[in-house]
This record gives structure tokens, sequence and C-alpha cells, in this order.
């Protein structure tokens, strides 16, 4: 029989105002094994911790009871609490008489019962508790960040900083990411290239950052603090370490006619490239799926004019394996396809443009070497109108999606300005549904737009593009003069709804980590936990939880990498005892367990046993790690034979907190 | 040989009788029956969105239950008349309520619960036939002829119900153009309304609606236009400039195929 | 009137307060300048009880039913549905047909196809 100590605490008024806190304090002191009990207006408190632990010693108790808010709050301090007194942490029991009572309850005798039965249960569990330890488990310092944007860059340079390795992995044949097919930053207006290309080039000589670009994540395996990671590297068929750079291989290349993904199909590249000039790794790639060399076997222009030697035909995929401690999640995001809103002619005309389009037709180093031009003609465009929210807060699922994609607004507003500020003598049109501008000189800059640029911007939304003699007819609502617009428009720019990149769902199947059905990765907690992902040493950065722009990305791949720098800092990482744990003699070998297991910590093992008459037996039983076991549970309910239970919350104890509770 | 149910509706009969003739003409080239339905009712003419309206859906309900009980897919030229059957097969398939009333009050022996499948006659083209089967069959390539598919409202809207094809972007009729070995010009107006019934009541206001049609799809390049609606035809008729010539899309159809007989002379 | 806006909403199946006020319809709308109230605000109307003088505009009878408003309105609030709601409030009342069988043979055309008179029939008549 335990020596049980029970402490009801008021919570202020959240408690005490809706249960009789005394009443309760009484009928618990009558339980068996209570040798002890009592009620005070915050338990959580200094003083209350002071009251506990003197108990502890004065009645010389082996468990304690703690009847307050929810264990999610306040477990941990009391566990402590009682370990500095000499007490085993896993020998405090919590019952929520708040959350589960208080809260829900007017009844003020309804939940005084109500809370003397959850007290009872509590006593009845702790009745069968024993002291348990946690297991330690290795550190390994190095960190893995997925994805090479400005979120992982960011990531992966506060990391190193901290004087720890770090591996960035990029699929595509250089980092940057989308930061790079932008021209201006809003709200300053300053170039995106000029401020993250030195970032890209400190990740590239910094000695604790190794760049795998061209890269992927194939298989994860493993747990927070010693993940094994397989990582394909594409084959680019250029030598990495030759390749000089020198860029002469993609003016030779006689195949002219590759769409240029870097300026999004807006003009052509060869068949071997480097997406920009300041691309990092600044490493040649072949684009196999156009190479003549590749697909027929006659060619070789580049191999003959590389004077260093680095074209290799015959380079394969290679696959590597790496330790890791920590994994940071920055895969990004992308606009949707515009395919589906067909309403605003972007399939039909080459003057209906995305926004990021819109953004390579103004950059220096796009297609149009910064003057903004139609794609169709190549004239100037006097009149252009922007749509807001294209696919964006959309209801259901068949079309778009239905959260704000939340830089729409602002990017909009840069552009008008700008396309105003560069061809003043160009007519801009805003169409939008609300102007959502919170941000540090977010209105400002949208302000600015309005009454210094003079912008038009309409409350109101396009609802049909028609393509005729070189115009764009916008048919359009606006709403405050009350009457339908008719445009006729050189240009029409669609701020697309942005989604996560589609390398992130099965990345996340792999990392097991959790996403929404948006297929953005979950946090923790959405308020106090935002950078971490509920699966242990797993992290986010970026637009790859949520829609960001670049100054919340930094801020957050900067927490992102406090987190992980927190977490490598650790020589080892105490484990969770309240592990599942088999009784080998009841074990029957019959796997249930291990396919139900979400972390992969069951294993079989043939284990020789003593037999009747002095023979023995081999059998299979179940074997837990128990730093892999996150204590879920699954296996418990899954074992047919009852060998499987967990520690901390054995069937014993769940049943004699049932009966307690029915009884 | 592949059957299907047939429900012309009251238009195929006269005004619009050359879609239906060069329809059957065409089938029966490609290998495929039109079966019209005995006794057959109007479709409802137009689908009531009302939800409670139960009397103006049991036409196209005998019509549906009269396929089911052929066993075979209902097949429709007229785009209003597959708009109405399919959307009322959909209301059968998904509102409990409208299923139950309009039993009660048909009492049919056996329940209809949406078990026929309702085909517009270019669903059968794509679906069904096969585009390359029918290129395979055009004995009289219409090369050289650049023609505007108009699609109208009634084929493509709402597309949650409808399910015909992409309905700001829709591609079965340039599909089949293409395999005609004509050329189809893409035109954004060619799901914009016609003026549909409303030039009863306003010419004006039709004439407006039918003309932007016809000048956008000329800007585009098109000399003919093609459609599956004796509604959206008049309109794209008498209320433009008759500066292109319109035709159904059967009309083409049978042509190429080379089973046209008095129609040759029209197109 | 609260009465009437729910039978309303009830006929037509939408939810008005799924409208986010972006004037989609009205963008798409092909027959916004026949109509005294254009698609937005009649959502808008529906949603604040002013159904008689909905029902009192002629805009009910110039909607083409082309569904341009349904297919594009981001909300799946479907406008169309509550225009076509209130006709039909319009024309279940006793005298209130907007075409009767009389008036048919003075619209009658040699080109005009029967839909033409069938559908309006259907569209002005209950």
């Amino acid at each position: 029989m335990q020596r049980i100590g029970v402490f009801v605490c008021w919570c202020g008024s959240n408690i005490a105002a809706t249960v009789d806190v005394e009443a309760v304090s009484q009928a618990l002191a009558k339980e068996p094994g209570v040798v002890f009990s009592t009620n005070y207006q915050y338990m959580c408190s200094q003083t209350g911790q002071d009251m506990i632990q003197s108990k502890i010693h004065e009645y010389n108790l082996s468990a304690v009871v703690i009847c307050s808010c929810s264990p999610r709050m306040h477990e941990a301090t009391f566990r402590r609490t009682c370990e500095k007194a000499g007490l085993n942490p896993y020998m405090v029991e919590i019952a929520n008489i708040r959350e589960q009572c208080s809260w829900i309850h007017k009844d003020r005798a309804e939940a005084t019962e109500k809370a003397v039965i959850l007290g009872r249960a509590a006593i009845a569990k702790v009745q069968l508790n024993a002291p348990l330890t946690a297991g330690t488990s290795p550190v390994t310092k190095r960190a893995l960040v997925i994805g090479g944007g400005i979120a992982g860059i960011q990531t992966a340079l506060d990391i190193a900083d901290a004087g720890f390795e770090v591996d960035i992995v990029e699929k595509e044949p250089t980092i940057g990411g989308k930061m790079t097919q932008i021209d201006k930053t809003f709200p300053t207006l300053d170039c995106a290239a000029c401020i993250l290309t030195p970032k890209m080039v400190d990740c590239a000589q910094n000695e604790k950052i190794t760049i795998y670009a061209y890269s992927e994540v194939e298989a994860v395996s493993g747990f927070v603090g010693s993940f094994r990671v397989k990582i394909r590297r594409k084959a680019r068929y250029v030598k990495e370490d030759v390749c000089t750079g020198c860029g002469l291989c993609t003016e030779k290349c006689p195949q002219k006619k590759v769409p240029n993904a870097f300026n999004l199909g807006l003009d052509t590249r060869r068949a071997i490239y480097i997406p920009f000039a300041q691309a990092v790794p600044k490493v040649a790639t072949i684009d196999a799926d156009y190479c003549t060399m590749l697909r027929t076997g006659k060619c070789g222009v580049c191999s003959k004019v590389c004077e260093a030697g680095a074209i290799d035909y015959k380079q394969k995929d290679e696959v590597i394996e790496r330790e890791y401690g920590a994994i940071v999640a920055a895969t990004g995001y992308n606009p949707i396809s515009l395919a589906q809103f067909d309403e605003f002619a972007y399939s039909q005309s080459p003057d209906v443009v995305s926004s990021l389009e819109f953004e390579r037709l103004m950059n220096a180093a796009g297609p149009t070497g910064g003057t903004l031009l139609r794609p169709s003609d190549g004239t100037h465009p006097k009149t252009i109108v922007f749509v807001q929210c294209v696919g964006s807060r959309c209801d259901g699922a068949e079309k778009g999606k239905p959260y704000c994609s939340k830089i729409c607004c602002m990017y909009t507003a840069k552009h008008a300005m700008l396309c105003r500020e560069k061809y003043p003598d160009t007519d801009v049109y805003v169409f939008y549904i609300d102007v959502r501008t919170p941000g540090k000189n977010f209105d400002e800059f949208y302000r600015r737009a309005v009454e210094e640029y003079g912008v038009h911007y309409i409350k109101g939304m396009v609802g049909k593009v028609v393509p005729e003699n070189g115009k764009l007819k916008v048919r359009a609502s606006d709403l405050l003069d009350g009457r339908q617009l008719h445009i006729d428009a050189d240009m029409v720019v669609l701020a697309a709804a942005i989604e996560p990149d589609k390398s992130a769902r099965p990345l996340a199947t792999m990392l097991t980590a959790s996403m929404d059905t948006n297929d953005f990765f979950t946090e923790a907690h959405p308020k106090l936990r935002p950078v971490e992902s509920p699966t242990a040493g797993i992290f986010l950065s970026g637009a790859c939880q949520g829609p960001k722009d670049i100054p919340e990305t930094v801020a957050q791949a900067g927490a992102a990498a406090s987190k992980v720098i927190g977490l490598l800092s650790k020589d080892q990482l105490t484990c969770n005892p309240c592990v599942a744990a088999p009784n080998e003699m009841m074990c029957n070998g019959c796997s249930s367990c291990e396919k139900v297991c979400p972390y992969g910590a069951i294993t079989y093992v043939d284990k020789e046993f003593r037999g009747p008459n002095r023979t023995t037996l081999i059998r299979r039983v179940a074997q837990v790690n128990p730093a892999v076991c996150q204590g879920c549970g699954a296996c418990t309910v899954a074992c047919p034979s009852g060998a499987m239970d967990l520690k901390g919350f054995s069937n014993r104890q769940i049943m004699a907190e049932v009966d307690a509770i029915c009884l | 040989m592949m059957k299907f149910s047939y429900f012309p509706g009251c238009t195929l009969k006269t005004r619009g009788a050359a879609l239906d003739r060069c329809g059957r003409a065409a089938a029966e080239a490609l290998g495929f029956a039109l079966e019209e339905l005995p006794e057959w009712q109007c479709c409802g003419a137009v689908y009531p969105n009302a939800r409670d309206e139960i009397a103006t859906r049991l036409s196209s309900v005998r019509a549906l239950m009269a396929a089911r009980d052929a066993g075979t897919e209902l097949v429709t030229l007229c785009s209003a008349c597959h708009h109405v059957i399919k959307r009322v097969n959909g209301d059968i398939r998904r509102d409990e309520d409208i299923r139950a009333k309009v039993n009660n009050y048909l009492k049919p022996e056996a329940p209809y619960a949406g078990e026929a499948e309702a085909l517009h006659y270019l669903e059968v083209l794509r679906d069904r036939v096969g585009f390359d089967a029918v290129k395979q069959k055009v004995a009289a390539p219409l090369a050289g002829m650049k023609i505007g598919a108009y699609y109208g409202c009634l084929l493509l809207r709402p597309s949650k119900e409808l399910a015909f094809d992409d309905p700001e972007n829709p591609s079965v009729m340039e599909d089949l153009i293409r395999a005609l070995g004509a050329e189809p010009v893409v035109y954004a107006m060619r799901n914009e309304c016609c003026g549909g019934y409303v030039t009863i009541e306003n010419p004006d206001y039709a004439k407006k609606q039918a003309q932007r049609i016809v000048d956008n799809a000329k800007a585009l390049g098109a000399e003919c236009l093609i459609t599956a609606c004796p509604l959206c035809m008049y309109n794209l008729r008498a209320n433009t400039d008759g500066s292109l010539p319109v035709y159904y899309f059967t009309e083409l159809l049978a042509k190429a195929l080379g089973v046209d007989g008095e129609e040759a002379k029209q197109a | 009137m609260i009465d009437m806006m729910e039978q309303i909403t009830r006929i037509a199946g939408v939810n008005p307060r799924k409208c986010m006020r972006c004037g989609k319809c009205s963008g798409a709308c092909p027959a916004y300048d026949e109509m005294e109230y254009h698609p937005h605000q009649f959502v808008s109307m529906v949603e604040n009880g002013r159904i008689d003088e909905l029902m009192r505009s002629k805009g009910i009878y110039t909607c083409l039913s082309c569904f341009a408003c349904v297919e594009r309105c981001p909300r799946s609030v479907e406008p169309a549905k509550l225009i076509e709601a209130v006709r039909c409030a319009v024309e279940r009342q006793q005298g209130m047909d907007r075409l009767r069988p009389e008036a048919v043979p003075g619209l009658l055309n040699p080109d005009l196809p029967q839909q033409a008179i069938t559908s309006a029939f259907r569209k002005y008549r209950k």
C-alpha cells in the first residue's frame, strides 16, 4: 500500500468557483492509502510547491495525487517538485479537475461530485504506479536542412554559426529557391538577388555547411538525435568537383530549344545549363530530357569544349547515407496551376501571366532584360490589369485553396508601383476583394501605390477576360461605384494562390511528420511551438508550414535553427520512460504489434527459453526499442495475448481507474 | 454494335431537324445505333433550379427510366435537353427528398434512383467511340476550314453537375474539329451566353450578346461556327449581322464522313 | 420578412452567408446592365431580408440563367439560384405569370425554335 498525499488546487477561481475544493480534499482523505489531503489557492506557485515538498517529508509520502489543471499544463512542474523532495517523478498523478470538470460544468454540486470521482481514479491508479527511470540516447551533432531556398539557407547559416555541421539537400541544380526569381522585395524595394546571393555564397564558403544540390531525400529512419537519411544525388552528367562554372558549354550546346524553367518557360536555354549567373554551386547540369548525346549517343559538343574535362555522360544517380540529430523541413511553395481558371484566359493568351512570370518580365536578368514587354508581340503594355486572389479563398476542394495566400496583396502593390514608376504612361488597375497588408510598413506601402503612384485600386473582381485583336477585353465589377467595367488591357497579371511544394507530402510520410488538409506541415502548437513538428527532432522553416513572406520566413528560419541548436548542444537526450514492454512469456510471436507500430520501434527476435524437463525452446518474441517507442499504446491494444503493456499506463492501472469511476 | 437510347427533344423534329438527321446518319456511319425512345415527352425545357419543384422534373425522369428499362445509356443531341436531363438525374442520385417525391408521384414499378446514364452525343464521340476512330472514318476531310466551336452555357455549366468538360477552356468540340481534318479556332467568348430565350422578350439585348460572340470568333480567325443547340443556332443566325455561317456540329460531322446528303449544299 | 428570406434560401438551396463580397458574379454577368440589382447585390439583399424589393425588380426576368455566376463563384454561393428562387416566389402568386398562353402566337416567327417558347414558358409562368 502506498502512502499517498492529495493536493487539491483552486486555480484561483478557475476551479474553486465551480468545485467545492474543501469538500473534495475531505472526501479524498478517506480513500484507501491517503495519509494526507489538503487544498490550496495556487498549487503551482512556489508556496504551493514548497508545501508539497514539506508534506512529502512530513508524512513520508510514497505517491502524490494533484487535482488541478490538465497534465499538459503542469505535470512536468509537479514531477520536478516531487523529484526534488526525493520521490520518483513517475509516482505523481494528475487529476484534471479544471478543463475536464470546472470549466465545463455549471452546477456546483455536480462538478464537486465529478472532481471527487476524478481524484479517486487518480488515487486508484497511483496505488499501482512503479518508479520509472528514463533512459538516454546519444545525439548526432549534425543537422539536415531539406530545401535550399531562403528558409533553408537562413536555417543552415544560423546552425553553422553556432558551430554545428549542417547539410542542405536541394532538388534543383542550385540553392536559392523562389527568391532567386523575384525582382524586388517589398516593402523596401531592394533587389532580391542583392540580398540573397551573398547568403548563398556564405553557404558555399562556410566549412560547416555541405550543399547537396540536385539531390533528393529518399528515405528516413531512426529517431530524434539519430536519424539515418538516404539522399539521392541525381546525375548532372557533369563532375561537380571538376566543373569550373565557366559556362562555355552552355554557349556551345547546339540544342537551343529547351524551355527555360528559371524564366518559367518565357524563353529558352540550352540542354546543358547553369540556371543563372550567381548559381551555387556554379556547376553546369545536363538536362537529360533534351540532351542529344544522352538521347541518341551523337553530339558530345559540351565534352569537346570543356577544358576542365568535367562532362561525364556515363554518370549515374548516387545514393549516399548520412546521420543527423535533427531534420528541418524547408520545402517551400509554388504558385498553383492556373489551368483551372481559364475565365482569365491564361492558357489562351501569352499576355495573361502569373505574378511570378511578371517578376521575370521585370527582372534585369529575365527574358526581356528588365524591360516590361508583352510576351505576345514584344510591345510595351499601356494598360495592365492585376487580379488578386486567383485560387485563394475558395470554398470547397474542387478549385483553388480555402486559405488566403497572404503574400499577394503586397507583391501586387509592389508590381503596380514599379510599373507606374518605370512607365508613368501606363494605366494600372488592381482588382481586390480585400487588401490585406498587416506587417511593418506594409499598409503604408500599399497606400503609397494608391496615393503617390496613382494605381487604380478597384474593389471588385474580374469575371471574364477575352483576348481579341491584340487586346485583352476585361469584364469586371466595380462594387463601390456600382458598375460593370470593360477595360481593354494589354496585359493581365494573375495573383495565383500558393501551395506547398509537391515534394512535401511524400517527405512528411518519410518523416512521420503531420500535415494539414492543404499539405502544409503542422506545427506542434499553433501559438507556442510554431517551428517544431509534433514529431520529435523535426523542425519547420518557411512556407512549408503556411504562406509566408520573406521577412517572416527568415524569422521563422532563425527560430527553427535555434531549436535545432538547442537539441544538438545536448550530448544525450532523456527518453520518455512510458514506453511499451512485452511480457516475453506471454508473447506468441504473431507480429500484430510490429504491424501497427507507427514508429518502427518493434522488432522480433528468436530467443531461447527454458522448456519442461530441462529442455530449451526457441521462441520468436517481440522486442521494443525504448529509444524509438513514443508510448502511443497502439501495440498494447493490438496484442491478442495481452503480452504488450505500456509502462506508466499498464492495463491494470487503466482498469483500476475505470473501476474507481464506475464502481 | 453499340446501342443507345435516344431522346431527340421538341426542336429536333422541326426547326432543328438538321441536327437530328445528320446526327443519326453520322451515328450509323460510325457504327453506333440511336434508338429513339417510344412516346418521349418534353425534357422539361429548362432545369428547375428551385429545389421544391417536382412536377417540372418528372418528364426528364420518364425519359431516364425508359433508358434504364431498355438497359442503355440515354443520348441527347440538343444541349438544353442534355442539360435538363443530366441535372435531374443528378438530383435523383443526390437528393433523397426529390427522389422520394418523384417516385411517390410517378409510382413506377421499379423506383427510379438515377441508374441511367445521361450522355451528350459529343460525349459518345469522345468517350465511347473515340476521336481516333472518328478520324479513321472521315471520308472527306474538312481541310483548310477554320471552325470556331460555340459551346454556350448549357453543355458546360454548372461543371460540378454536368462534368462535361473544362467549363472555362473546353476541348471536346475542338478535338472533334481536328478529327474531321479542320482547324479549330479557340476564342474566349465560346462559353458565353447567346442570349437564350430572352430573345422573345428583348431581341435587342439578345442581339448584343450574340454579336459579341461572332465578333470575337471572327477576330480570332474563325470562318464559321458550330453549335449543339437549336436556340444558340437561332440567336447566332437571327440576332447577328450574319457574317459567320453557323452549323450544327452534326452537319459538319456527317459531311466529313460523307453521309450528309442534302446538308452538303448548305455547308 | 424573415420567413420569406428563409423560404428563398430553402428553395434555392444556397447559403448567402458564404458570400465574401468579391463581386466576381457581377464581373462575370453578361446581363449586368439589364438588372437594377446586380448579382452580388442580390445575394446581399437576400441575406438582409430585402426580398420584397427583389420581387419587384425586373432583373429577375433578365437573368439569362447562363450560370456564369454559379460556375465562377469562389464561395459556392450560386447567385443565379437565388434569383430563380425570387422569380419563383413572384410567379407562384395568383395572377403573376409573366407570359400567358394567349401571347404566344404573337411571339412566333418562322425560324424561332420551339425550345425558345417552351423555355420562356417555363421560366415566366407557373
